[in-house]
Protein backbone atom coordinates (compact mmCIF):
# COMPACT_ATOMS: atom_id res chain seq x y z
CA UNK A 1 0.00 0.00 0.00
CA UNK A 2 0.96 3.65 -0.19
CA UNK A 3 -0.31 7.22 -0.14
CA UNK A 4 -1.06 8.50 -3.64
CA UNK A 5 -0.43 12.23 -4.15
CA UNK A 6 -1.90 14.18 -7.08
CA UNK A 7 -1.32 17.74 -8.28
CA UNK A 8 -3.61 19.54 -10.70
CA UNK A 9 -3.38 22.60 -12.95
CA UNK A 10 -0.89 25.24 -11.72
CA UNK A 11 0.00 23.05 -8.73
CA UNK A 12 1.39 20.46 -11.17
CA UNK A 13 3.51 23.19 -12.77
CA UNK A 14 4.84 24.03 -9.30
CA UNK A 15 5.24 20.53 -7.86
CA UNK A 16 5.83 18.29 -10.88
CA UNK A 17 4.49 14.79 -11.36
CA UNK A 18 2.14 12.90 -9.05
CA UNK A 19 3.88 10.91 -6.29
CA UNK A 20 3.44 7.56 -4.60
CA UNK A 21 4.70 7.47 -1.02
CA UNK A 22 5.32 3.85 -0.08
CA UNK A 23 4.07 2.57 3.27
CA UNK A 24 7.62 2.14 4.61
CA UNK A 25 8.40 5.80 3.82
CA UNK A 26 5.11 6.91 5.39
CA UNK A 27 6.09 5.13 8.60
CA UNK A 28 9.73 6.25 8.56
CA UNK A 29 8.74 9.90 8.11
CA UNK A 30 5.76 9.85 10.49
CA UNK A 31 3.37 11.05 7.80
CA UNK A 32 0.08 11.34 9.69
CA UNK A 33 -1.81 14.21 8.10
CA UNK A 34 -2.11 16.26 4.90
CA UNK A 35 0.43 18.80 6.13
CA UNK A 36 2.96 15.99 6.59
CA UNK A 37 2.27 14.78 3.03
CA UNK A 38 2.87 18.27 1.68
CA UNK A 39 6.08 18.74 3.64
CA UNK A 40 7.41 15.39 2.39
CA UNK A 41 6.70 16.35 -1.26
CA UNK A 42 7.33 20.08 -1.24
CA UNK A 43 11.10 20.35 -0.83
CA UNK A 44 10.71 23.37 1.44
CA UNK A 45 7.93 25.10 -0.52
CA UNK A 46 5.20 26.65 1.63
CA UNK A 47 1.61 25.46 1.29
CA UNK A 48 -0.22 28.56 0.10
CA UNK A 49 -3.42 29.45 1.97
CA UNK A 50 -5.49 29.40 -1.24
CA UNK A 51 -4.49 25.84 -2.21
CA UNK A 52 -7.43 23.43 -2.03
CA UNK A 53 -6.97 19.91 -0.66
CA UNK A 54 -8.95 16.72 -1.13
CA UNK A 55 -8.53 13.31 0.46
CA UNK A 56 -10.24 10.48 -1.39
CA UNK A 57 -12.04 13.15 -3.46
CA UNK A 58 -13.58 15.02 -0.51
CA UNK A 59 -12.49 18.52 0.49
CA UNK A 60 -10.47 18.62 3.72
CA UNK A 61 -8.06 20.96 5.49
CA UNK A 62 -4.33 20.49 6.02
CA UNK A 63 -4.78 18.96 9.46
CA UNK A 64 -6.90 16.10 8.13
CA UNK A 65 -5.43 12.70 9.00
CA UNK A 66 -4.22 10.43 6.21
CA UNK A 67 -3.83 6.66 6.17
CA UNK A 68 -2.40 3.98 3.98
CA UNK A 69 -4.22 3.78 0.66
CA UNK A 70 -5.48 7.38 0.70
CA UNK A 71 -5.41 9.62 -2.37
CA UNK A 72 -4.36 13.18 -1.49
CA UNK A 73 -4.82 15.96 -4.05
CA UNK A 74 -3.57 19.55 -4.06
CA UNK A 75 -4.99 22.07 -6.50
CA UNK A 76 -5.60 25.82 -7.02
CA UNK A 77 -8.98 27.59 -6.78
CA UNK A 78 -11.37 26.09 -9.31
CA UNK A 79 -12.36 27.89 -12.52
CA UNK A 80 -14.94 25.77 -14.30
CA UNK A 81 -18.26 26.77 -15.80
CA UNK B 1 -30.24 12.98 -12.69
CA UNK B 2 -27.54 12.94 -15.35
CA UNK B 3 -23.96 14.25 -15.12
CA UNK B 4 -21.80 14.27 -18.25
CA UNK B 5 -18.17 15.32 -18.64
CA UNK B 6 -17.41 15.56 -22.36
CA UNK B 7 -14.25 15.86 -24.43
CA UNK B 8 -16.34 16.56 -27.52
CA UNK B 9 -18.20 19.75 -28.38
CA UNK B 10 -21.98 19.62 -27.97
CA UNK B 11 -25.14 21.47 -28.92
CA UNK B 12 -26.87 22.27 -25.60
CA UNK B 13 -30.23 23.02 -27.20
CA UNK B 14 -30.36 19.79 -29.20
CA UNK B 15 -29.24 17.87 -26.12
CA UNK B 16 -31.90 19.54 -23.99
CA UNK B 17 -34.61 18.81 -26.56
CA UNK B 18 -33.59 15.14 -26.77
CA UNK B 19 -33.29 14.78 -23.00
CA UNK B 20 -36.70 16.30 -22.32
CA UNK B 21 -38.38 14.15 -24.99
CA UNK B 22 -36.97 11.06 -23.25
CA UNK B 23 -38.40 12.11 -19.85
CA UNK B 24 -41.79 10.69 -20.79
CA UNK B 25 -42.45 9.44 -17.25
CA UNK B 26 -42.39 13.09 -16.08
CA UNK B 27 -44.51 14.60 -18.84
CA UNK B 28 -47.40 16.41 -17.19
CA UNK B 29 -45.62 16.68 -13.84
CA UNK B 30 -43.20 19.54 -14.46
CA UNK B 31 -44.38 23.08 -14.99
CA UNK B 32 -40.98 24.77 -15.06
CA UNK B 33 -37.66 24.16 -16.77
CA UNK B 34 -34.73 26.46 -15.93
CA UNK B 35 -31.62 26.35 -18.10
CA UNK B 36 -28.15 27.88 -17.92
CA UNK B 37 -25.68 27.64 -20.81
CA UNK B 38 -22.12 28.92 -20.40
CA UNK B 39 -20.19 29.72 -23.59
CA UNK B 40 -16.50 30.52 -24.14
CA UNK B 41 -15.67 34.20 -24.73
CA UNK B 42 -12.78 35.41 -26.88
CA UNK B 43 -11.63 37.88 -24.23
CA UNK B 44 -10.71 37.81 -20.54
CA UNK B 45 -8.99 40.23 -18.16
CA UNK B 46 -8.52 42.70 -21.04
CA UNK B 47 -6.74 40.19 -23.33
CA UNK B 48 -7.82 38.43 -26.53
CA UNK B 49 -8.16 34.68 -25.99
CA UNK B 50 -7.83 32.28 -28.95
CA UNK B 51 -8.31 28.91 -27.22
CA UNK B 52 -8.68 27.33 -23.83
CA UNK B 53 -7.86 23.98 -22.24
CA UNK B 54 -10.19 22.74 -19.51
CA UNK B 55 -8.71 20.26 -17.03
CA UNK B 56 -10.66 18.34 -14.40
CA UNK B 57 -10.09 15.84 -11.60
CA UNK B 58 -11.61 12.59 -12.94
CA UNK B 59 -13.77 10.98 -10.30
CA UNK B 60 -13.91 13.91 -7.90
CA UNK B 61 -15.53 16.22 -10.45
CA UNK B 62 -18.35 13.78 -11.14
CA UNK B 63 -18.74 13.00 -7.44
CA UNK B 64 -18.96 16.68 -6.55
CA UNK B 65 -21.48 17.46 -9.30
CA UNK B 66 -23.64 14.52 -8.22
CA UNK B 67 -23.59 15.79 -4.63
CA UNK B 68 -24.57 19.31 -5.74
CA UNK B 69 -27.48 17.96 -7.78
CA UNK B 70 -28.66 15.61 -5.03
CA UNK B 71 -28.61 18.45 -2.52
CA UNK B 72 -30.55 20.75 -4.87
CA UNK B 73 -33.03 17.99 -5.69
CA UNK B 74 -33.82 17.58 -2.01
CA UNK B 75 -33.92 21.27 -1.20
CA UNK B 76 -36.02 22.36 -4.21
CA UNK B 77 -38.04 19.18 -4.89
CA UNK B 78 -36.62 18.86 -8.39
CA UNK B 79 -38.07 16.27 -10.71
CA UNK B 80 -35.01 15.96 -12.96
CA UNK B 81 -31.52 17.47 -13.33
CA UNK B 82 -29.04 17.53 -16.21
CA UNK B 83 -25.46 18.86 -16.00
CA UNK B 84 -23.09 18.69 -18.98
CA UNK B 85 -19.55 20.14 -18.83
CA UNK B 86 -16.81 20.24 -21.46
CA UNK B 87 -13.17 19.41 -20.83
CA UNK B 88 -10.19 19.45 -23.20
CA UNK B 89 -9.51 21.98 -25.96
CA UNK B 90 -12.25 24.59 -26.36
CA UNK B 91 -12.64 27.40 -28.91
CA UNK B 92 -14.48 30.70 -28.54
CA UNK B 93 -18.25 30.33 -28.97
CA UNK B 94 -18.12 26.66 -27.93
CA UNK B 95 -20.59 25.80 -25.16
CA UNK B 96 -18.77 24.98 -21.90
CA UNK B 97 -21.57 24.05 -19.53
CA UNK B 98 -25.27 23.21 -19.54
CA UNK B 99 -27.33 23.07 -16.34
CA UNK B 100 -31.03 22.25 -16.65
CA UNK B 101 -33.55 21.49 -13.93
CA UNK B 102 -37.22 20.54 -14.00
CA UNK B 103 -39.70 21.20 -11.21
CA UNK B 104 -43.41 21.72 -10.66
CA UNK B 105 -43.07 25.50 -10.19
CA UNK B 106 -40.75 28.26 -11.48
CA UNK B 107 -39.44 29.49 -8.12
CA UNK B 108 -37.80 26.15 -7.35
CA UNK B 109 -36.46 25.79 -10.89
CA UNK B 110 -34.91 29.28 -11.03
CA UNK B 111 -33.33 29.01 -7.60
CA UNK B 112 -32.03 25.46 -8.02
CA UNK B 113 -30.48 26.17 -11.41
CA UNK B 114 -28.71 29.22 -9.96
CA UNK B 115 -27.53 27.34 -6.89
CA UNK B 116 -26.16 24.40 -8.89
CA UNK B 117 -24.35 26.76 -11.25
CA UNK B 118 -22.82 28.88 -8.48
CA UNK B 119 -21.66 25.80 -6.58
CA UNK B 120 -20.16 24.37 -9.76
CA UNK B 121 -18.27 27.63 -10.41
CA UNK B 122 -16.90 27.87 -6.88
CA UNK B 123 -16.28 24.24 -5.86
CA UNK B 124 -16.31 21.70 -8.74
CA UNK B 125 -12.71 20.79 -9.62
CA UNK B 126 -12.21 22.20 -13.12
CA UNK B 127 -9.37 24.52 -14.21
CA UNK B 128 -9.05 26.70 -17.31
CA UNK B 129 -5.79 27.42 -19.11
CA UNK B 130 -6.11 30.18 -21.70
CA UNK B 131 -4.09 30.54 -24.89
CA UNK B 132 -3.83 34.23 -25.72
CA UNK B 133 -3.73 35.61 -29.25
CA UNK B 134 -0.18 36.85 -28.66
CA UNK B 135 0.94 33.23 -28.12
CA UNK B 136 1.23 33.26 -24.32
CA UNK B 137 -0.75 30.93 -22.11
CA UNK B 138 -1.90 31.28 -18.50
CA UNK B 139 -4.03 29.55 -15.88
CA UNK B 140 -7.22 31.40 -15.00
CA UNK B 141 -6.73 32.16 -11.30
CA UNK B 142 -10.31 32.63 -10.13
CA UNK B 143 -13.91 32.82 -11.23
CA UNK B 144 -15.92 36.00 -10.93
CA UNK B 145 -18.52 36.02 -8.16
CA UNK B 146 -22.02 35.23 -9.40
CA UNK B 147 -24.00 36.85 -6.61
Amino acid sequence: MAIYVKFFASMRDLMGDDRIIDTAIVQQNSINNVDDVWNYCADGKQLSANVLIAVNMDYVDAQNEVKDGDEVAFFPPVTGG
Amino acid sequence: MTIMIRQETFDPWAMLDEYQKNMSQLHGQYGATAVFVGTMRDFNEGDNVSEMFLEHYPGMTEKHLENICLQATGEYHLLETLVVHRVGAIKPNDPIVLVAVWSAHRKQAFEACREIMEDLKSKAPFWKKEQLKDGQDRWVEKNTRGY
